[in-house]
């Protein structure tokens, strides 16, 4: 069969969106400080992460911020090997989600460990981090 | 109803390829485009170039005039198109319309494909800093579900073996080779402990449906029409870590129950179905998900035969998604168009015919993560 006939489009674009995140502000400044926070509802008392200004549980928009220790037990996680293309510059990365002792769950990058040493139920502590470019993020951490 | 071959269909853009499922569909149904008072699409659409592409669709179908819209239920927008046509020939508000789903994956790279698919979980909490793609959104349930239960990576295999033979035999589907499982073993790791053939792949196609109600069918004198008997709907949380587990999608158990109350009937009615195997782990937890097997059972049925075309309910025996190929939009509705090929009896080869005994088939559409659950019973 003959290759098909396609015209490239030169209209090439570039998106970068402006996350908006004035509103859970205290998460992302606190992440600089090494400290990783949870709104808690203070009408129903439930405990949200990744923290929201709004409680959808029971509608109430009085949050306050509680500290999160961090330390958790993996549920389960993965590998990535090939990879989306804005990432394509990294190695191979684990991504595990964990139960944290606080209750909540948190899915981060597990950092400092091979793949084939992580096991479901090992604990990690889920730390903050500042990237050398300057992003603020947080991953897990064998413990 | 209509269906394109699937496949890398650079061949032709996405108003053609559609067209190619909306003909036959029109003239199967005796009605005409001008005829159509309603269209609803099923399309993702980020991959190919047009933004709208209900609408160049319409007017290249000639159904430009008819209401229309574009539904977006992720990988579930097949589905979620169906029962915004089925609710308004219901509702009394039309009396018959068209449903298509369309989608050309193939005009970008596979990494950019990757990436716009691994931005629909949660982008901020899971994409912008973690990286999550669609392969390993499903990894973390195989890890799980093979954790819990012992099901196994020769499990997952067996799921991709059988889906390849019976891709291989339908002329629609976009993988047309038989596997073995060392050779799904002995695949590339995309997203441990999935592997290149426990993924489906990229894929262009498009199908179409003309749903109509009982007295238009009459007054158009079709012969042997299939019935929707109930769309069965729920939705789970953006945040993979706001759920409870990973061993299968409470979004699919929640839209199953619900269709087989509307429709009086239980998992053992049914005689045939196509279940979201976007990757093999789906399939076993559907399996599970949609009451076929008791939970932790789904390896069972696909190592014992049980959703073989001649086992004790036929799963997937078009190729699925995993060898007939996924098209994002258009699955649901492919979905339907081959169950409604099934219960007519009408399947070519013979030997991917199920056999009916209550004239009764389930489609289980999935979007997302488990985000947007489908469940349609079929019936003629």
């Amino acid at each position: 069969m003959d290759k098909p006939l396609t015209l490239k489009s030169n209209r090439t674009l570039q998106i970068t969106y402006n996350l908006p995140i004035s509103r859970t502000s205290k998460f992302w400044e606190g992440l600089k400080e090494g400290k990783i926070y949870a709104t808690k509802c203070e009408k129903c008392g439930r405990l949200h992460f990744p923290p929201v200004a709004d409680c959808g549980e029971c509608g109430s928009s009085n949050m306050k911020w509680i500290e999160l220790d961090g330390e958790g037990e993996i549920e389960t996680f993965t590998q990535v090997v090939v990879k989306p293309a804005s990432f394509s510059k990294e190695s191979s990365y684990i991504v595990a989600i964990a139960r944290l002792k606080e209750g909540v769950k948190a899915l981060a990058w597990l950092i400092g460990v091979e793949r084939e040493d992580v096991e479901v139920g090992m604990k990690v502590r889920l730390v903050a981090r500042v990237t050398s470019d300057g992003r603020v993020a947080y991953e897990f951490v064998p413990i | 109803m209509g269906h394109s071959r699937f496949g890398d269909r650079s061949d032709v853009n996405l108003s053609e390829l559609t067209f190619e499922a909306v003909q036959p569909s029109l003239e199967e149904s005796g009605l005409t485009a001008k005829e159509i008072p309603y269209v609803a699409v099923g399309s993702m659409g980020v991959w190919s170039e047009e933004p709208l592409p209900a609408v160049v669709i319409a007017e290249y179908c000639g159904l430009t005039g008819a209401g229309l819209v574009r539904c977006e239920a992720a990988c579930a927008s097949g589905s979620a198109a169906a029962f915004t046509a089925y609710s308004a020939i219901a509702s009394g508000q039309m009396e018959s319309a068209l449903v298509v789903g369309a989608e050309k994956m193939r005009q970008i790279d596979t990494p950019t494909v990757l990436e716009m698919i691994g931005r629909a979980g949660y982008y901020l909490w899971e994409f912008e800093n973690f990286g999550m793609t669609f392969p390993a959104y499903y990894a973390v349930h195989a890890v799980q579900h093979m954790e819990k239960y012992g099901t196994t990576e020769e499990d997952l295999a067996l799921v991709a073996v059988k889906n390849h033979r019976y891709g291989a035999m339908n002329p629609l589907s976009h993988l047309q080779h038989e596997i073995t499982v060392e050779k799904v073993l002995g695949s590339s790791v995309i997203a441990w402990p999935l592997k290149l053939y426990d993924c489906c792949p990229i894929t262009d196609g498009a199908a179409a449906l003309v749903l109509a109600s009982e007295e238009k069918v009459k007054e158009l004198g079709v012969e042997a029409p299939v019935w929707i008997e109930a769309i069965g709907y729920s939705s789970d949380t953006a945040n993979l870590s706001k759920r409870e587990n990973y061993v299968g999608l409470e979004a699919s158990v929640r839209a199953s129950r619900m269709a087989y109350k509307l429709a009086g009937i239980s998992p053992k009615d049914v005689d045939v179905a196509t279940v979201h195997d976007c990757f093999t782990i789906a399939e076993i937890m559907a399996y599970e998900d949609l009451g076929f097997c008791e939970k932790g059972e789904g390896a069972r049925m696909i190592r014992e035969g049980e959703t073989e075309v001649d086992g004790r309910i036929p799963v997937n025996i078009d190729g699925g998604l995993k060898a007939k190929g996924h098209p994002i939009g258009t699955t649901g509705v492919s979905m339907l168009a081959e169950l409604t090929k099934q219960l007519r009896e009408e399947v070519k080869p013979r030997r991917r015919q199920a056999p009916m005994k209550n004239y009764t088939a389930l489609a289980h559409n999935t979007g997302g993560t488990g985000h947007y659950g489908y469940v349609t019973i079929l019936r003629r």
